[in-house]
């Protein structure tokens, strides 16, 4: 890129770290003096101020909108990235979630002045019992990962009330798994035993029915699957594990393909989080916050978190101790993400019942959409059948001339893309997963199909450099993680500031 | 369908595309009779407006906090928040976007992450902070997992001034991956007491500062005692605006400090989302949970900033990771780094000098009034005080009069027979008028 004297380049404006040129002098807020009395710290004062640097709100507003502009955005193109469900964020619901009415309530206020609040709740979790068929639904898991162990938890205490806590301790995970469910199993005390995948990317039956036993709690599978396919032998899966003794966990998050148009409930399952951050359009916000609410089954449902909602008489009340009822304990402080109950409501709502089925069928068709005209240019494993709300290529077709995943992911950015998940699921070496949903326009995927067609062709050119370079036009180029995890520096330190920052901090 | 941008045309013409006669054609490996034929039984989609017409009558139903004398903190606290720090989380950019997996068009959420994680840790007084938990909660449950990896023991001492909601989230991770929790009975002033319950194999103990009770407490001989004895000290708090003005836990040497930081930059959203602030000792990092921001440089050596130490993660480590947590707190980090940003040393030194001084003239106030008696020694903003009866009715008789008087010990904790407890917060949010208002009605309640 052109150099510049300023180092802006045209709208994209330079910026250096907070710490360059804030003033410990300066603050945005203005505040009364405080009227000076004897303090009741006992001694335990600050000694000695921390050196946080203020900006005056100017400066902070041009801060913080010039580090955006460095970030994509679904609000500014499609961002297909696989299992993560980057679709578009209605306005309506962040104006709901800012009613004073929601935002300006505290979890510990007395019950009779939230009962707008408790009904929102019940009346979210209505809708989500309705749409997957199930019990019950503990609704303050605070992330997917979180709702994966709330129902872990819920399985751990249904078989400690069936007494055998102690006995069954191995827990089923297809190789093709989320990390978080190995990670939520082992957290939970649970020893992990991964099951194969078969040649066409779906649970190898004849492997589970080998690992099953009195030992086994449960399985964790989610589905559709990180390959992007409905586990057509789900029924099979969830009788085999109940024969054997234990419970079906179901990941989730990918329930944008199935939603309203296929219940959990039905499958067989037992629990289940919900990504309200993805099937419900809850803004994903840079990486949260997330919420995980998770629907149980009759078998399960006793054992769901505190706090419950209960009515007592005309009154909604929050049950919040376990004692005296089956509840396993407590995820968390208070009562679970609010600010995301409100969101999601007001989108299941705006959808309705026939939306939210559209939804899931528009997702599925833009996914099948994309394989159609991607298959016929690059590797697609499983590319024969449809798929569901998720497309999987490979870089198999690629890779001999010297491109791989990551080169085509680098590609995209300077064609103005977010890419597609790179290297998951690991079941498929060079896997690129792609997610449009539904919330794409027809013109916006055909003009990414046309993209990657062509960027296919440039690798059929024997383009290489063109690739290895990528990218060329973005912020930043390829980044040094090597160097960030073996000299980790995860922090500003006093000192390390340039010449003119050290000026300011001498203001 | 407003959200929904293909048209009938569309979708007939992709099927075409795709060789499928009906969408029904593409779930053809999903079990026929678990097939829907029609939507469920739930409403069909709504407009705009009549969406707000359900929501909004359902908002009103509640009364917030804003209508009234307000007096809780116990966990969460109300503060002003400037304006502009909720214009700038909606932008596009940062609302819209993801976990910065592609690090060069994602260097907004990375370099504020890495802005966060220093302001965290001077606030502090730590050397390394993440990019935050869900809250406050869980992240003192990741703490207490890290402190039995760290030690390789698996007994850890929770004082009976940790908020009880914090104690029972703890138990319930915890005891679920293998370790004995054990939680002292409620004390207003002796978080102490946690050296007396260790013993060889304790991994951590965990105090909180401010605790529940709002007492501060000195945390050298604490972790002076545990240290000694091989285990970690954890300090929790509730209230991050507190260490504007009170010493923090990592200037008294603390291993892990970690705590809820809704107090900056977010509402009080009925609990949640929040932010969990984490922070650690350097040699403790390979251990530590949760999302890293780190910094390096591009291939053309510019300063960049990158995700970093993943291979403690999930997505790499499986089972062997350190924690199942697989996002942070993001938009509600973006909101504390503004706040904070904003407020900078002065800013936060006044703020929380005001908090103080409201709950020092709240505290003279009600102590004036018969009956009742100030139990925190040394406080923040929040203190407890013993009522001449139960708090719960005393709390419903101050709700008649427009007071939100506080929370009563026992909602948190009905186990300790504390029933004439209450807590009681003020904020820079209450007015002179607030304060009087609180003393006269309470007043009035017990004579």
């Amino acid at each position: 890129m052109t150099a510049t004297v300023s180092g802006n380049h045209g709208l994209q404006q330079a910026e250096g770290l907070l710490f360059d040129f804030a003033s410990l002098k300066r603050t945005g807020v203005d505040m009364p003096a405080p009227r000076g009395r004897p303090d009741r710290l006992g001694g335990l004062g600050r000694k000695v101020a921390p050196p946080l640097p203020g900006l005056s709100e100017p400066e902070a507003v041009r801060h913080y909108v010039r580090l955006s502009q460095k970030n994509y955005a679904i609000d500014l193109g499609l961002f297909p990235l696989g299992s993560c469900t980057m679709k578009h964020n209605p306005r309506l619901n962040e104006r709901m979630a800012r009613l004073e009415g929601f935002a300006d309530l505290h979890p510990l206020q007395p019950m009779q002045t939230v009962q707008g609040a408790l009904l929102l709740m019940e009346e979210l979790s209505r809708w989500l019992m309705t749409l997957t068929g199930m019990e019950a639904v503990a609704l303050s898991p605070k992330a997917g990962a979180h709702g994966e162990l709330c129902g872990m938890l819920a399985i751990r205490a249904a078989l400690i009330a069936r007494g055998e806590g102690e006995t069954r301790k191995r827990v089923l995970v297809p190789e093709s798994a989320h990390g978080t469910n190995p990670a939520t199993a082992a957290a939970c005390g649970f020893i992990v035993d991964e099951i194969h995948a078969t040649d066409d990317g779906h649970v190898d039956i004849e492997d589970l029915k080998k690992k099953l036993g009195p030992d086994v709690a449960g399985i964790m599978l989610t589905n559709p699957n990180t390959c992007g396919l409905f586990e057509r032998d789900i029924r099979t899966i969830a009788d085999l594990i109940h024969g054997a003794g234990g419970y079906f966990y179901c990941d989730g998050a990918n329930y944008n393909a199935i939603v309203g148009r296929v219940r959990p409930g039905d499958l067989g399952v037992d629990a289940m989080h919900i990504n309200l951050h993805k099937t419900f359009s809850t803004p994903h916000g840079g990486g949260g916050p997330g919420a995980g609410p998770t629907v149980l089954s009759e078998a399960l449902a006793p054992f769901a978190p505190v706090p419950l909602i209960t009515l007592h008489g005309e009154n909604r009340e929050l049950i919040e101790h376990s004692e005296g009822t089956q509840a396993f304990g407590r995820m968390c402080a208070f009562h679970g993400q609010m600010g995301m109950f409100t969101r999601a409501l007001t989108y299941m709502m705006s959808h309705g019942s026939d939306g939210l089925r559209q939804v899931a069928e528009d997702a599925v068709l833009n996914a099948n959409y994309l394989l159609a005209r991607l298959k016929l240019h690059f590797s697609a494993p499983f590319g024969e059948r449809p798929c569901m709300h998720e497309v999987l290529l490979d870089d198999s077709s690629i890779k001999p001339k010297g491109v791989e995943t990551i080169d085509m992911a680098k590609a995209l950015l300077d064609e103005g893309y977010h890419p597609f998940t790179t290297y998951f699921p690991l079941v498929v070496h060079g896997a690129m997963l792609i997610e449009p949903t539904e919330t794409e326009p027809k013109r916006e995927l055909d003009r990414f199909a046309d993209v990657m067609i062509a960027l296919a062709e440039r690798v059929k050119a024997g383009e290489v450099e063109f690739f290895k370079q990528a990218p060329k036009l973005t912020p930043m180029r390829r980044l040094d993680d090597t160097r960030a995890a073996r000299q980790p520096k995860l922090r500003w330190r006093r000192g390390e500031n340039s010449g003119a920052a050290a000026k300011h901090a001498a203001e | 369908m407003r959200y929904l941008p293909l048209s009938d045309e569309d979708r007939a013409q992709m099927l075409a595309v795709i060789g499928a006669k009906s969408i029904d054609d593409l779930y053809v490996d999903v079990p026929r009779e678990a097939v829907l034929k029609a939507p469920v039984a739930l409403p069909a989609h709504q407009s705009e407006m009549e969406v707000e017409r359900l929501m909004k009558p359902l908002a009103s139903c509640n009364i917030p906090a804003g209508k009234t004398a307000f007096f809780l903190g116990a966990g969460a606290y109300r503060h002003h928040v400037p304006a502009s720090v909720d214009h700038l989380i909606q932008r596009s950019e940062f609302l819209t976007t993801y976990t910065p997996y592609q690090p060069e068009i994602a260097q907004g959420t990375l370099q504020a992450l890495y802005e966060f994680q220093t302001q965290v840790a001077l606030l502090l007084d730590m050397e390394v902070a993440n990019a935050s938990m869900y809250d406050g909660s869980t992240g003192l449950h990741e703490a207490a997992m890290m402190a039995s990896r760290v030690t390789k023991r698996s007994r850890v001492v929770l004082s009976g001034g940790v908020h009880p909601h914090y104690a029972e989230t703890v138990r319930t991770a915890c005891e679920a991956h293998g370790l004995e929790i054990v939680t002292l009975p409620a004390a207003i002033d002796d978080e102490a007491a946690v050296l007396r319950a260790m013993d060889a194999n304790t991994a951590a103990v965990i105090v909180q500062s401010p605790n529940v009770f709002g007492t501060i407490t000195d945390l050298k001989p604490i972790v002076a005692g545990a240290n000694a004895a091989g285990a970690l000290m954890i300090a929790s708090f509730t209230e991050a605006m507190a260490f504007g003005l009170i010493e923090p836990p990592g200037a008294m040497g603390a291993d892990i400090v970690v705590g809820e930081g809704q107090s900056i930059g977010n509402a009080l959203n009925f609990g949640g989302p929040y932010v969990g602030l984490f922070a650690t000792k350097e040699k403790y990092l390979r251990q530590s949970p949760g999302r890293l921001a780190g910094e390096t440089v591009d291939a053309d050596g510019k300063r960049g900033f990158v995700l970093t130490l993943s291979t403690r993660e999930q997505h790499i480590r499986r089972e062997k990771a350190t924690s199942n947590i697989c996002t942070n707190s993001g938009l509600c980090t973006l909101a504390w780094t503004i706040h904070m940003t904003l407020l900078g040393a002065e800013g936060l030194k006044r703020v929380a000098t005001l908090n103080h001084e409201n709950a020092c003239d709240l505290a003279d106030a009600l102590a004036e009034v018969p009956g009742v008696e100030v139990l925190t020694p040394r406080f923040f903003n929040e203190f407890a005080i013993r009522l001449p009866k139960r708090a719960d009715i005393v709390l419903d008789a101050l709700m008649g009069k427009g007071i939100v008087g506080g929370v009563p010990f026992s909602r948190l904790n009905p186990r300790e027979g504390l029933e004439n407890v209450l807590l009681v917060c003020a904020t820079e949010t209450n007015t002179p008028e607030d304060l009087n208002a609180y003393a006269a009605a309470l007043k009035d309640i017990l004579q």
